[in-house]
């Protein structure tokens, strides 16, 4: 690992979002390419916060500091990622269901998929059917990811994919669910593809799951 | 502003001139997965040991929540409030965002109680508001609606504001409303709780209302929790807080609160302080 990568995977572990900046046009200016930066440096450093945060050895404000850090780097190196053709993993449209407003469990997810190189497009908190709806419609999605942090919110996964199969969406789009009451059963009940208890299994998750729909 | 809230026998009365009012956070299904397969098996047997831990540890009021998914949350609710009342007689706080379930406990309910929560959407305003006045009970408000929490106290008193006219327009007492001034964690946010004690500050100058809050929101996510909400609740005193749902358990924080009574003047020659420590020395 030469050393401008090297200081870029600690710089996105520590937080420095300065110096990972700063470091991403540095190693463009060399000729790196930003395939290296994002697959060698970003990429790794988040899997470690990640695993880290799921041990209990990182805590919240550690993964948002990384997260922020990493996007960042991510807005410079984007258009240029988009410009090589390189594919992302796949695209995630997320949201909090309506009626709830608890978004740092969401945030974390969000910084783990961008972490892994999934192209996420965040609806923010309350999101309606109808958003998520309008949302997949636009974006055609691998994955719509629903967040609920209270169990009087949590029905509203059920009123979304009902929203989504009337609008003939559902068997376009893997749908998963999280947040703090949710449960696997819960999951399974109101007929998600996938549920994950933390912000690491989510990104696994999704992978699995994307990776068994192209294959099939 | 003097809130007053009982049980069948016991009364308590809730104002900035007074002792702080400890709300034990502890009968709270979320986040404790066996606690949820008992009650979802109508084992309510948890409950026992919570409201003697929470008594035993300084609790003024215990916070009742049955929000388990999948279950008849009315009927469960309504069962543990008249378990909960058995078993001790500290006034209740009626926690739930299904408004069936508040319905069901405040039916069952003996004495003054406390509701947890409405925010100030319009809708839950309008049905939760009849509820208050039905049953003479206080309400505790928050001050986020459909757009989401806001961050900034000038933008939480324009709903504050509309929360406070909501409820004199449908006839209920001031003093029966109480504002969460909400707290965050600092976690997630480094200007969260300064945010949180100028909303404290600003209720108190404009409408001197109870508030309530949550007090271990501060610390989600950070490691040593304990001392961080120990730390949190002597601020947000001083800024005018008047209760709290927190952890009653923990003898470092509700430490803090009994402190912070004495040195804000709220324990006159430490009459509170010196009886506890007395208690204590007896074992």
């Amino acid at each position: 690992m030469t050393d401008i990568l090297k200081e870029m995977y600690e710089g996105t572990m520590a937080g420095n979002a300065p110096r990972v900046l700063e470091l991403t046009n540095l190693g463009l200016a060399e000729g790196m390419t930003p395939e290296t930066l994002l697959f060698e440096a970003l990429i790794p450093a988040l899997e470690e916060v990640g695993a880290r945060f799921e041990r209990g050895d990182y805590f919240v404000p550690e993964m948002l500091i990384a997260g922020r850090a990493m996007n960042g780097a991510l807005d410079v190196l984007r258009p240029l990622l988009a410009d090589t053709g390189a594919e992302t993993i796949g695209t995630f449209v997320m949201g909090t269901v309506k009626g709830d407003v608890h978004d740092i469990g969401k945030n974390l997810v969000n910084i783990m998929l961008e972490g892994a190189g999934f192209n996420v497009i965040d609806l923010g908190v309350q999101v309606s059917p109808e958003k998520f709806v309008a949302a997949v419609q636009e974006h055609k999605p691998d994955i719509v990811g629903m967040s609920a942090f209270l169990t009087t919110t949590m029905p509203m996964f059920k009123v979304n994919m009902e929203e989504l199969t009337k609008a003939g969406l559902r068997d376009d789009v893997i749908v998963m669910v999280g947040g703090a009451p949710v449960t696997q059963e819960y999951a399974d009940v109101v007929g998600a593809d996938g549920y994950a208890a933390d912000a690491s299994t989510a990104v696994r998750m999704a992978k699995s799951l994307i990776a068994a729909k192209r294959g099939k | 502003m003097h809130t007053v809230l009982s049980s069948a026998s016991k009364e308590i009365t809730m104002g900035n001139d007074l002792p702080f009012v400890i709300i034990g956070e502890r009968i709270n299904p979320t986040g404790r997965k066996i606690f949820q397969e008992k009650l979802r098996a109508g084992d309510l047997s948890t409950l026992e040991i919570d409201v003697a831990d929470q008594v035993a540890g300084g609790a003024d009021m215990l916070d009742v929540n049955m929000g388990v998914p999948l279950t008849d949350e009315p009927a469960l609710l309504a069962k543990a409030i008249q378990l909960v009342q058995s078993l001790t007689d500290l006034p209740i706080c009626i926690d739930s965002s299904v408004v069936e379930a508040l319905e069901a406990g405040l039916a069952v309910y003996q004495g003054k109680a406390l509701i947890n929560s409405m925010t100030g959407e319009d809708d839950r305003m309008e049905a939760i508001l009849p509820l208050v006045k039905k049953y003479d009970a206080a309400i505790i408000a928050l001050p986020n609606d459909e757009t989401g929490i806001p961050m900034t106290a000038p933008e939480r008193m324009l709903i504050v504001d509309k929360i406070v006219s909501a409820v004199e327009k449908a006839g209920i007492s001031l003093e029966n409303l109480l504002i969460d001034p909400l707290a965050m964690t600092v976690g997630a946010d480094p200007e969260a709780v300064k945010n949180t004690l100028e909303t404290i500050h600003q209720i108190k100058e404009k409408y001197d209302l109870n508030m309530s809050i949550g007090g271990s929101n501060v610390s989600f996510g950070l490691p040593n929790r304990h001392a961080l909400n120990a730390a949190f609740i002597p601020m947000a005193i001083a800024a005018g807080l008047s209760s709290a749902i927190m952890d009653a358990r923990t003898p470092a924080v509700v430490e803090s609160v009994r402190a912070s009574d004495l040195l804000i003047g709220n324990d006159a020659w430490g009459g509170n302080w010196i009886t506890r420590f007395r208690a204590a020395q007896n074992g």
